[in-house]
């Protein structure tokens, strides 16, 4: 990071700034001119991104830059929800005359809070110590926001209105756009926050104690506390996430500080790539895609989020960014060409491998969910019996064939990469 | 009492039953360079570790310049002015081989657990960083991940880490071990240099480096000290060629 040069630095930028533009301008793509209205599917789902974006990016703090892994960040997230469901209906009642455009500070804070207190007992103890207390830590409030009714509301949740009618801006929010492009702001500053503290004393040394505790002490530092700062510091974060949440739904259920959604900032920090600051951004938006888009396409939807985590853990454990990481110094050399056919080559045994396994899964889902929810597979519009014997055999033909093809082709591209890669290393000595 | 840079009284340590140190006294005055030889398993790291705070003592008391030291946290004696190396190379893999020493520095500087200092802003302490790389001969490999420098640069980068932090008293866990004869020049001449105006105490099996560099030498031989002197008086001692240095010496 520090090695970049300030031309490169400046190539990167322009790319974020260019994402950062299609984020704002997208919902206008979408814009329904003669209703005059926006998509509101395309909206959710942005909102959704910038808040996982934000989730993800503090479940970072612990897992890549720390090298802790934590199965109870949910707490924070949902926690920040539930006060911001409770900031906001005191200022309906006029006791806390915020403007809503602070109300996400006020979550962060208080996930800070939390993030210090359970931060207290799990910072003490590192690797699978850390984790179990986490997940203790997660169990402890999903029961709580059963048990005591007075604050999470039992089941049902809490909510609140979002239009309180206080704002810097003189802004409504009562529009799925507004509220985005709220969420839209606290997605940057949060992202440059936090892209800011891994330049920090305390950003290098959590780096530091996650390569060698041990030597970090015997270099002045309390590992120990830079585990408790690092933890809570991304509580804050977390925090900031989950007022969102509250001010994007108005309401606030058990399921936000449940450990389905710790389970997702495992998945979408490590499909998306610990070790590089961006990753948890690639993988938050992967994620988002799939649950919103693909959920509605496939029952099965949640297999395939699976099966992408367990291929990404054996084959990419860099995640998605050290993939397009590990392409730098190719393209660099000026290389990529040398890629492109055996790219290519990939395509349509990968192809026909992920159809074969796609059609597998859809069948077998039909013949239980979709019997008993009185649906059809039909591709196309064919209409598929699974009880025939035929696309049994088609979809388990396209994986073996695919499958075995694909294995030759990757290895002629595992060839040609290390070709490339020794040809640079060769010139660049 | 206040001439020791380090001290140590009935210094005892079991790990069970066995007791792994049996009572050692040492005194290693300000300034000299100060070697623990002995046999393997004769508790020359052991003691290193009851120094540094890495485990705890069972018996008798450690002080540094004055101050016992021995039931401090790692930190707190690294805070006071002492600092150590690693048998086993124990750097910050994944990290630059600038960011190490610059992660070395960072106490004695005075950032404690900032998280408001750009560190790309801290004009004093990149310099200094940079400073202590070119000391120890390691400028050219700023950038590199320091998991992919070789043996001996590891050692090196190992030696810069340790003394980063402006320690006054410097162990050193067999800083040439492994290493080839030029490497192994390489390095005393490095420590020599490094450890100039500081108290050096070093384990190290090389007697060629221990002979070179000591003022004084101490002989560990199963968890005591059976002799300290300088060099030419623990050539002579017929205890330490019996227990050890015959062999080696002749």
């Amino acid at each position: 990071m520090s090695g970049s040069s300030s031309s490169s630095a400046l190539g990167r930028n322009w790319l974020w700034i260019v994402v950062l533009l299609i984020a704002i301008g997208l919902p206008w793509l979408f814009y329904d001119w003669e209703k005059a209205r926006h998509s509101g599917f395309l909206l959710t789902m942005l909102s959704q991104m910038g808040m996982m974006i934000i989730f993800a990016l503090s479940y970072n703090m612990l897992m890549g830059q720390a090298g802790l892994l934590s199965f109870g960040h949910a707490v924070f997230f949902g926690l920040g929800g539930y006060c911001t469901i409770h900031f906001l209906n005191a200022a309906e009642a006029g006791s806390l005359p915020l403007p809503l455009e602070i109300m996400p500070l006020l979550a962060a804070f208080s996930g800070l809070g939390f993030g210090i207190v359970f931060g207290y007992m799990a910072a003490k103890q590192r690797a699978t110590a850390f984790a179990m207390i986490t997940m203790g830590i997660g169990e402890l409030i999903a029961v709580a926001a059963i048990m005591f009714h007075a604050f999470f509301g039992g089941e049902g949740g809490v909510s609140a209105n979002r239009m309180i009618e206080r704002s810097v801006l003189g802004v409504g929010y009562g529009a799925a756009s507004e509220v985005y492009y709220l969420i839209l702001t606290w997605t940057v500053i949060a992202a440059l926050l936090m892209l800011f503290l891994t330049k920090t004393p305390l950003g290098a040394m959590a780096n530091a104690t996650r390569d060698n505790f041990e030597r970090a002490q015997f270099m002045g530092y309390d590992p120990r506390r830079v585990r408790f700062l690092q933890f809570a510091l991304s509580g804050f974060f977390a925090g900031l996430g989950g007022g969102l949440y509250a001010i994007t739904y108005e309401i606030v259920t058990f399921d936000a500080v449940a450990g389905a959604l710790s389970a997702n900032a495992v998945l979408m920090t490590y499909i998306g790539g610990a070790t590089i600051f961006y990753g948890p951004i690639l993988g938050a938006t992967l994620i988002t895609l799939l649950q919103s888009g693909l959920s509605l396409l496939s029952n099965a939807w949640l297999i395939y989020v699976g099966v992408l985590f367990i291929l990404m853990v054996t084959f990419a454990p860099a995640g998605l960014a050290g993939m397009i990481e590990a392409h730098g110094p190719i393209a660099r050399a000026g290389r990529m060409g040398r890629l492109a056919v055996p790219y290519l080559r990939l395509l349509i045994p990968g192809g026909a491998t992920l159809l074969g396994a796609v059609g597998l899964v859809e069948i077998a889902s039909f013949v239980t969910i979709g019997a008993a929810q009185g649906k059809s597979l039909s591709v196309f519009g064919y209409k598929i019996g699974v009880d025939d014997t035929m696309p049994w055999v088609i979809a388990f033909a396209l994986l073996g064939v695919g499958g075995a093809w694909l294995r030759i082709e990757i290895r002629h591209f595992a060839r040609v990469w290390e070709d490339v890669t020794a040809d640079i290393k060769q010139r660049s000595v | 009492m206040t001439e020791s840079a380090l001290s140590l009284k009935d210094v005892r340590k079991n790990f069970g039953q066995t007791e792994i140190i049996r009572g050692v006294n040492l005194e290693v005055r300000r300034g000299e360079r100060h070697a623990v030889i002995g046999p393997n398993g004769a508790g020359k790291t052991t003691l290193f570790n009851l120094i540094s705070g890495r485990f705890p003592i069972s018996g008798g008391s450690i002080s540094l310049n004055g101050t016992e030291i021995h039931t401090l946290e790692p930190q707190r004696i690294n805070r006071l002015g002492l600092s150590r190396s690693f048998q086993i190379t124990s750097i910050f893999h994944r990290m630059s081989v600038f960011e190490n020493i610059r992660c070395a520095l960072l106490w004695s500087q005075g950032y404690r657990y900032s998280f408001w200092h750009p560190l790309w802003r801290q004009k004093a302490l990149n310099q200094r960083a940079e400073e202590l790389l070119a000391e120890i001969n390691l400028l050219e490999r700023r950038d590199l991940q320091a998991g992919l420098l070789s043996y001996a640069e590891q050692r090196s980068l190992e030696i810069g880490i340790t003394i980063a932090g402006g320690a006054t008293v410097i162990l050193l866990d067999e800083p040439t071990a492994g290493m080839s004869h030029s490497e192994t020049e390489y390095a005393v001449a490095l420590i020599r240099r490094v450890t100039e105006g500081k108290t050096l105490v070093m384990v190290e099996h090389d007697m060629r480096v221990v002979f070179d560099l000591a003022d004084t030498i101490s002989v560990v031989v199963y968890g005591q000290v059976i002799a300290s002197g300088p060099p030419a008086e623990i050539r002579a001692n017929r205890a330490v060629q019996e227990a050890y240095l015959g062999a080696l010496t002749e």
